[in-house]
């Protein structure tokens, strides 16, 4: 098992691999999240404080988690790249990178998009929607370096500081945000406190961040193969896979 | 003896430049004074406003600043004779951390006083808006060293830089502008400039690593 | 459980849920299938560039 663990940081093996598996988890994830849907938008009664709007909650908690995850993943690749200077520890950085920024942008959007009914604006200043913006700025900031540099191995590098930097602050600013909210006694965001959420409304929502994880997990694959062939492109393995294809 | 004899070294290098590292202090002036001439002089909004101008202010002229930390040392060659001394590059790196803001920070924390008299602020917070930038400062020299060492060999770094750096700075605004701002009304300011403090112990202890690791990565090319 | 009419309307909020799930529908369809359409590009551009025997970089 370790052997083959082990085998999985070469980087034509994992090519093989990804394409195997990356069409299975893309259509799981589809099933997944059809049947979240159809659990959240069809058959969950509507809350009674919030009507129908409530059920932006299926795709914005699930953006907004994914978002944190995927940055978490990206600094901890980033992070065994430096260390065990592994090269596709850096494609994975590079591959999560766009995938968590569209996701943090997707919570932005939606979280805007329900506060506007909720709370009569577009934007809030909460402790929530604050932070995932900053974390959108770190996730620009690290795709913007990391193709700041002509040599790919360098940027891989350099980036790769930058997001274990960022992943030791996000706590403390997540810290700091939450701190600045409570002074200002912004709108408390109800995003639904987890103890008073019915089964009807929280099994759509775990079925629906499953579906995520798994549209992530398929999707970064896809875009960690784009990576990988970038980064080798020169490599006899390539070249003996483009000539079989 | 060695370490006394870097800063000596830097602070003379600093000398030489010290048209340069006016920039940063000019800076903060000018964006200070262009609050109230973008809004209403009224006194009372300008002292609402106080904290959070000089604050953004003083950020901003950091990071403005930290594009001479490393570049010249890059580009006349003794950044890679950094690399090659003796002496651990992280120590090398806080000294010269150390020695830049004494001479760009510091002065900030000094002129806040003035940017203070011109925006209304309470005179009986000074001490705390003094302390909040004291304390903050060095942390916004830091992250700064951080994002510019990894921008250094980079033709258009000192663009990327603020962008790297500016998100990691949140956490240092709001406690630094709300001690300020706190002690303006009369509030309690503990909570804020202990935060502060955690953060500037935290970065004087880690960013040394960053910054090292930083300056390898961008010279190694 | 509802009629579809409170589906589509979704209780008078149809504007901002349905325009959440559209705007992540456009952003999970692009992020599914641009990275193939720039995998099959890229192994194009190195077979066309092996086949003129230069180095692809």
């Amino acid at each position: 098992m370790f052997v083959w663990f082990h085998k999985l940081a070469s980087p034509p093996f994992f090519y093989r691999f990804a394409e195997k598996l990356a069409p299975w988890l893309g259509w799981l994830s589809l099933l997944v999240i059809l049947a979240g849907l159809y659990g959240g938008l069809w058959l969950s009664p509507p809350d009674y404080q919030q009507g129908d709007g409530f059920r932006i909650i299926y795709v914005h908690v699930p953006s907004a988690w994914i978002s944190m995850f995927a940055y978490m993943l990206m600094a901890t690749a980033a992070a065994i790249g430096l260390i065990w200077r592994i090269k596709l520890a850096h494609a994975v950085s590079a591959a999560a990178a766009p995938l968590g920024a569209s996701f943090t942008f997707l919570a932005l959007v939606t979280g805007s998009l329900w506060g506007k009914p909720m709370w009569g604006t577009y934007w809030v200043w909460d402790a929530r929607l604050t932070s995932e913006l900053i974390l959108l700025f770190l996730y620009l900031g690290y795709i913007a370096l990391n193709h700041a540099f002509e040599d790919r191995r360098t940027g891989d590098r350099a980036s790769a500081i930058l997001a274990i930097v960022g992943a030791v602050n996000v706590p403390i600013i997540h810290f700091s945000v939450n701190w600045w909210n409570t002074l200002h006694q912004g709108p408390t965001v109800f995003f639904g406190p987890k103890a008073e959420m019915p089964p009807s409304m929280y099994i759509p929502l775990f079925i629906m961040m499953f579906g995520f994880m798994l549209f992530f997990a398929a999707f970064m694959l896809k875009r960690l193969q784009v990576e990988v062939l970038q980064r080798e492109r020169n490599t006899v393995w390539v070249r003996e896979l483009v000539e079989q294809s | 003896m060695r370490l006394t004899a870097l800063i000596e070294r830097d602070l003379r290098l600093a000398y030489r430049r010290r048209g340069e590292l006016a920039t940063p202090v000019i800076f903060f002036v000018i964006v200070t004074a262009l609050f109230p001439l973008a809004l209403n002089p009224d006194p009372a909004l300008l002292r609402t406003l106080a904290p959070g101008v000089i604050w953004v202010a003083a950020l901003l002229a950091v990071l403005i600043g930290q594009d001479s930390l490393f570049k010249t040392d890059y580009e006349d060659g003794s950044l890679e004779l950094m690399l090659l001394s003796p002496i651990t590059l992280e120590w090398i790196v806080i000294l010269r951390v150390f020695t830049h803001w004494l001479v760009t920070g510091l002065p900030l924390v000094i002129l806040s006083l003035l940017m203070a008299l011109l925006l209304d602020y309470p005179t009986h917070a000074l001490g705390t808006l003094v302390m909040s930038l004291f304390l903050g400062t060095p942390i916004l020299s830091c992250l700064g060293a951080v994002g510019a060492s990894l921008t250094v060999g980079l033709r258009r770094g000192f663009m990327l830089l603020p962008i790297l750096v500016l998100p990691l700075t949140v956490p240092v605004l709001i406690f630094g502008a709300a001690a300020a701002g706190r002690a303006a009304v009369g509030d309690p300011v503990a909570a804020p400039l202990y935060f502060l403090g955690a953060m500037l112990i935290l970065a004087i202890t880690l960013a040394p690593f960053a910054i090292a690791a930083g300056l390898r990565i961008s010279l190694e090319s | 459980m509802k009629s579809w009419h409170e589906f589509i309307t979704m209780g008078g909020y149809a504007v901002y849920v349905w325009s959440s799930y559209g705007i992540a529908l456009v952003i999970m369809l692009a992020n599914a299938i641009l990275p193939g359409r720039q995998q099959r590009r890229l192994l194009k551009e190195i077979l066309h560039r092996m086949n003129r025997g230069e180095r692809s970089e």
